[in-house]
């Protein structure tokens, strides 16, 4: 309890601090705090203050929107949403048994999971310091499991390296650390680095080398006890009579540089992806649906915003009915939350400033595909000894994603059989969902002969061919944040934008999240000096 | 060659049909070794995800109109180029009077527009002038001019 009210009075005192000298300082203060290391979400967000019965329209319910609802109706707003969908969640999204999906080009898909087996299409983990994604979780009594992205058990596979068959990613791994702490040790112990590493220093980092890389008495790594207390034995410890452990046999450095699935190890060491990341019991959408079930009576759904028009006393949009049936309504607000992707707003009809309108149209949005196949037995855990994690190829299909739930049941299971980017999504989008996972089972057969076995059902998502996203996140660059960014975070008169593609966390969750509660801030301090 | 060379690969198009294409590897490598020239001029990358797998920059390894218009195209504007509507819309390629300018043709599929991505890093000049030229004459427009791919070089 002590720790709790430390924790807000902290809060208080960053609100005080934000109030009076703006975000940055109370970021600032925060990071010095130990509050908020590598993310600048400070706690619930407090919009204190009566805003006089303003009123504001938020447009898209998903977490953006969602979140800017629950707060600012909190905060004594009338609030109202339109959504596009027939439900809340946008790209935050999980496909389950009966769910059916048709996607731009009129391809529907009815799903054909068993009972609690699902495919997150869009985000599919959280990263521990996604504060405000977790917070919220918290908050709306979302429960959270670990996702488990490192697996040292997961394959690393290249079709032309190692003749095309997967590697353990914990033996390469072991075998390119070892051999790259041998050859500096060797160098250091030539004296090759005299110059940049005192001699005091030469020992303790031959040291630091042993330990780092599973070297031996005399520096080197080979097969041995050290080895492959890292890299994994040739026969396993054991029980009993023949319980004594074989050692295996690194592989040589030359094999390793060529095969280049060393390219592949940094994966899990990317802020973003370290361990322990989370997904929410039973299915990424679970944070919506509560943000939904708080909210829901303020969101009318199948609402399709085909105009925003301002003007000094309002903001008026007008929506039609998603299905293309009935006359076009308008609802008016004195502000507007506009958390539409950019692929789409781009194309309504608004009155913007040029600069916000320029920026608007500037970013390209992103391909990607997912296909999720369900089996009748979890062989990557029966055979392979995978539990969770991701395997990494070169084949099209780039990653499989074994599930981070249900571990160790003996039922059915779901892989996540293909996450693609680049030309090889654009390619897997032009074909139909029957041939997406007709493909994504037979380059994934070249990792995991059960394939052709075990397979039941599948579903094969192209965000390029989602019709409430149009693609799968903003594509930002560097001369693109230079010119644009700022002008997409304004408030141009009376409406402000939120959403992943107003952040420098794009396609992430927190992003959307993260600016939605920036956006509401500075309305809320607009509205307050008025 | 190695995995995950950053040259393309000429096998492995998710098409079926154009893996037979790909048989002849020589007229293929060639190509491969242009494109890989443009891309790695060019250096852009999706921002979408932190993790970046060498497949993700690595050009299409189609070159014939058709094979692209497949490969690049067909997501987004369909498979008779009939474009599509949803919260937003894909505009139709099939008998679009734009496309009577080559130049803003290949612009587009250069640069891009609005949310429609830039191809200028997964495409050679002669792939972008393949594409064009071929939707150009089909799905109902009728526009024989040909780019070649030096006007594609000049539009970068």
């Amino acid at each position: 309890m002590a720790k709790h009210s430390w924790a807000m009075s902290r809060r208080h005192l960053l609100g005080l601090i934000g109030a009076a000298a703006g975000s940055t300082v109370m970021y600032q203060a925060a990071a010095s705090l130990g509050f908020a290391p590598g993310s600048t979400y400070t706690g619930p967000i407090d919009l204190t203050g009566d805003p006089g019965g303003a009123s504001v329209v938020i447009l898209g319910a998903g977490l953006a929107g969602l979140v800017a609802a629950l707060e600012l109706r909190r905060a004594g707003y009338k609030v109202q949403v339109l959504e596009y969908r027939d439900r809340a969640g946008g790209r935050s999204w999980t496909l389950r048994g009966g769910d059916v999906f048709t996607e731009l080009g009129g391809a529907t898909q009815k799903v054909g999971f068993d009972e609690d087996l699902y495919l997150n299409p869009g985000p599919w983990r959280i990263p521990s310091h996604h504060r405000g994604v977790l917070d919220y979780c918290t908050r709306l009594g979302v429960s959270l499991e670990v996702f488990t992205q490192v697996n040292h058990n997961a394959y690393l596979h290249g079709r032309n390296a190692f003749g095309g068959k997967p590697q353990r990613f914990r033996e390469v791994n072991s075998d390119y650390r070892g051999a790259v702490a041998e050859l500096l040790a060797k160098t250091t112990q030539q004296g090759k680095l005299d110059e940049a590493v005192s001699k005091e220093d030469q020992e303790k980092l031959l040291e630091s080398l042993r330990h780092w890389g599973a070297l031996d008495e005399d520096f080197k790594y080979v097969q041995g006890h050290e080895a492959s207390e890292r890299r994994g034995f040739q026969t396993a410890p054991g029980g009993g009579l023949h319980g004594k452990p074989t050692t295996s046999k690194p592989v040589a450095l030359s094999d390793l540089l060529r095969s280049g699935l060393w390219r592949l190890l940094g994966n899990g060491d990317l802020y973003d992806l370290q361990q322990p990341m989370f997904q929410p019991v039973g299915g990424m959408d679970m944070l919506p649906r509560a943000l939904a079930r708080a909210v829901g009576d303020l969101v009318r759904y199948n609402a399709k915003v085909t105009s925003i028009q301002q003007d000094s006393h309002e903001v008026k949009v007008v929506y039609e009915n998603a299905q293309g049936s009935g006359t076009p309504a308008t609802v008016s607000a004195d502000w507007c939350l506009c958390t539409i992707p950019l692929s789409i707003l781009s194309q309504i009809d608004k009155n913007v400033g040029t600069e916000m309108n320029r920026a608007i149209d500037a970013i390209p949005y992103a391909s990607s595909v997912k296909v999720g196949l369900q089996f009748k037995r979890r062989f990557w855990e029966q055979d392979d000894g995978i539990y969770g994690g991701v395997s990494y190829t070169d084949l099209p299909l780039q990653h499989i994603g074994y599930p981070s739930t249900g571990y160790g049941s003996s039922g059915k299971g779901i892989l996540l059989g293909a996450y693609i980017w680049g030309p090889h999504a654009y390619e897997f989008t032009g074909l139909t969902p029957e041939e997406r996972v007709e493909r994504a089972l037979e380059f994934g057969a070249q990792i995991h002969p059960q394939y052709h076995k075990e397979f039941e059902n599948g579903v094969a998502v192209a965000w390029h061919r989602v019709p409430w996203s149009l693609g799968c996140a903003g594509m930002w660059t560097e001369e693109a944040r230079k010119e644009h960014y700022e002008h997409l975070c304004q408030i141009d008169g009376r409406i402000l934008l939120a959403g992943e593609h107003v952040s420098y966390l794009p396609a992430w969750q927190e992003g959307a999240i993260l600016s939605s509660l920036d956006a509401i801030s500075r309305l809320h301090r607009r509205v307050m000096t008025r | 060659m190695n995995f995950p060379a950053p040259e393309p690969e000429p096998t492995k198009s998710v098409f079926l049909r154009h893996r037979i294409f790909f048989a002849s590897a020589v007229a293929v490598l060639l190509v491969a070794s242009i494109v890989g020239a443009v891309w790695h001029s060019r250096g852009a990358r999706p921002k979408g995800t932190s993790e970046t797998l060498p497949e993700f920059r690595r050009p299409f390894a189609q070159v014939d109109g058709e094979g692209l218009f497949r490969a690049a195209c067909q997501g987004c504007h369909m498979s008779e180029g009939q474009g599509a509507v949803g919260a937003g819309a894909y505009p139709a390629l099939a008998r679009n009077e734009r496309l009577a300018s080559s130049r803003y043709a290949v612009s587009l599929v250069l640069h891009g527009q609005r949310a429609m991505p830039p191809f200028e890093g997964l495409m050679s000049d002669a792939q972008v002038a393949a594409v064009v030229n071929y939707v150009r004459v089909h799905f109902g427009n009728g526009y024989r001019d040909e780019v070649l791919p030096q006007q594609v070089a000049a539009a970068r």
